[in-house]
């Protein structure tokens, strides 16, 4: 069971506010160029189907439901990248009366992919990341927490 | 004795332990060989199996105002018929016991799709509706031209047992009907150009939207059955006729992964069409071909 957790990340991504940057290189992620599809990547269109919640964007005060809501519809085990320095830290817009970032207030992330936008490589690594975070996970709750990680040219 | 063989044949081979290694098979050349077109390197060898497996694992989260129970019997219905659609397919010689026919086969065949239209409207989502309601109108298209094959093939031949439809002459006539039935394939198996009903990404998932875990994983399998299934029949009405039990196997293994690669191939070299053009596709191009094969049948029929 932890190998197929590990060899078949589905992905479910969401924008929350994003400018598109971050959205565009998780296309190119899963485009032939880099083929996420060798690590078993598959993006799907509902979250109840996704293992891995792809979030962008800095979180604007109208998609915090939406983000709440999603992360409850994608069933465990479960894990979250913040994808772009966007919902990490909300970035450029830090202070920014419509923002209701960083994402960690709202949902426990697991991986942080930060870069303005980040390399498709990193996001990759990022998924193979939470891919691993998930097989340990499994369905044990006490294993639910957060298990923070940083991947890409940009360490903390 | 009988019951031994009928009970092997619907649990062995060309039963459930063969159709559900093969399911994961068919599903991994598919994908595999629209990446290999695509340049890529693409999933491994495994991929279908572990995600099968690791569906299995997941959670379901609860569905508010949704009949549980319902929707938990679509997928296993959609399974069980497919498996016993493979069960049915004449591959080996006749070996004796319960053979079913070809009504039978026809009607296992057409259930998964109707679970699958059922399940999309009971669960109430918006986007599975629609891709019920497309698959309903995609179903209702494709199956003209499907029946109408399979029964001038059948009416040709004063018969609608299996056997002895899987022992047919290379005629014409058959080949007309397996061509015609090679055009339906897509359609019932979602693939491109009429992926239409799961459209992914455009109505989320379509009809499998709500669901998830345990329940997804079972309508994968059901897919992969089908795909089994549809492409077994082909190779039934193909394959030439061989009494060793050990050739006829080899054949029909041979010929589905041949129609398994000329089906993804078109997956890969075509893009999702309209429902429109779909259903237009399939009233007014290719039932010229099965009204030309039935009445082929017919006036055969009349002049033998």
């Amino acid at each position: 069971m932890c190998t197929a957790r590990r060899r078949s990340p589905w992905l479910f991504h969401m924008n929350s506010g994003s400018c598109n940057g971050c959205d565009i290189e998780i296309v190119a992620a899963l485009s032939p160029r880099y083929d996420a599809e060798q690590l078993g990547v598959l993006l799907q269109g509902s979250p109840r189907h996704a293992d891995i919640l792809c979030v962008t964007g800095p979180v604007t005060r109208k998609a915090v439901g939406a983000v709440k809501t999603v992360y409850d519809q994608v069933p465990g085990p479960k894990a979250v990248i913040a994808i772009g320095s966007c919902p990490a830290t909300t970035n450029v817009f830090i202070d920014s009366r419509t923002l209701e970032g960083p994402l960690d207030k709202h949902v426990p992330v697991d991986v942080y992919v930060p870069g303005c936008p980040p390399r498709p490589d990193a996001i990759i690594q990022g998924v193979a990341k939470a891919a691993e975070i998930l097989a340990k996970r499994g369905n044990n709750p006490q294993n639910a927490e957060p298990v923070v990680t940083f991947v890409g040219e940009v360490q903390p | 004795m009988t019951l031994i063989t009928a009970l092997a044949r619907l649990l062995i081979f060309p039963g459930l332990v063969f159709a559900m290694p093969a399911a994961w098979f068919f599903l991994w050349v598919e994908r595999k060989s629209v990446a290999l077109m695509q340049e890529r390197v693409g999933p491994p060898f495994m991929q279908p199996f572990f995600d099968f497996v690791k569906l299995l694992g997941k959670e379901t989260p609860p569905r508010t105002g949704i009949g549980g129970m319902l929707m938990r019997a679509w997928p296993l219905i959609a399974v069980s018929a497919a498996a016993g659609a493979v069960g049915l397919l004449p591959v080996l010689p006749s070996s004796g016991g319960f053979q079913g026919d070809l009504i039978l086969l026809l009607a296992l065949l057409e259930l998964p799709s109707v679970c699958i239209i059922a399940a999309g409207f009971s669960s109430r989502s918006i986007f599975a509706e629609i891709g019920s309601a497309r698959e309903a109108a995609l179903s209702v298209s494709y199956n003209i031209v499907f029946l109408l094959a399979i029964v001038s093939i059948a009416a040709s031949q004063h018969t609608f047992r299996l056997e002895a439809l899987a022992a047919l002459p290379a005629t014409p006539l058959l080949w007309l009907g397996v061509a015609a039935i090679l055009v339906c394939l897509p359609a019932k198996l979602h693939i491109n150009p009429f992926s239409l009903p799961n459209a992914e990404q455009e109505i989320y998932a379509g009809p499998m939207t709500e669901y998830a875990g345990a329940e997804l994983a079972m309508w994968e399998l059901a897919h992969g059955l089908e795909w089994v299934a549809g492409v077994g029949l082909v190779a039934t009405l193909v394959a030439p006729h061989v009494h060793a039990v050990w050739i006829a196997a080899c054949i029909f293994i041979a010929i589905s992964f041949a129609v398994v690669l000329l089906l993804s191939v078109l997956a890969a070299a075509t893009a999702r069409l309209a429902i429109d053009s779909s259903v237009r596709f399939y009233w007014q191009c290719t039932l010229i071909f099965a009204v030309l094969a039935i009445s082929s049948a017919i006036l055969m029929r009349f002049w033998s």
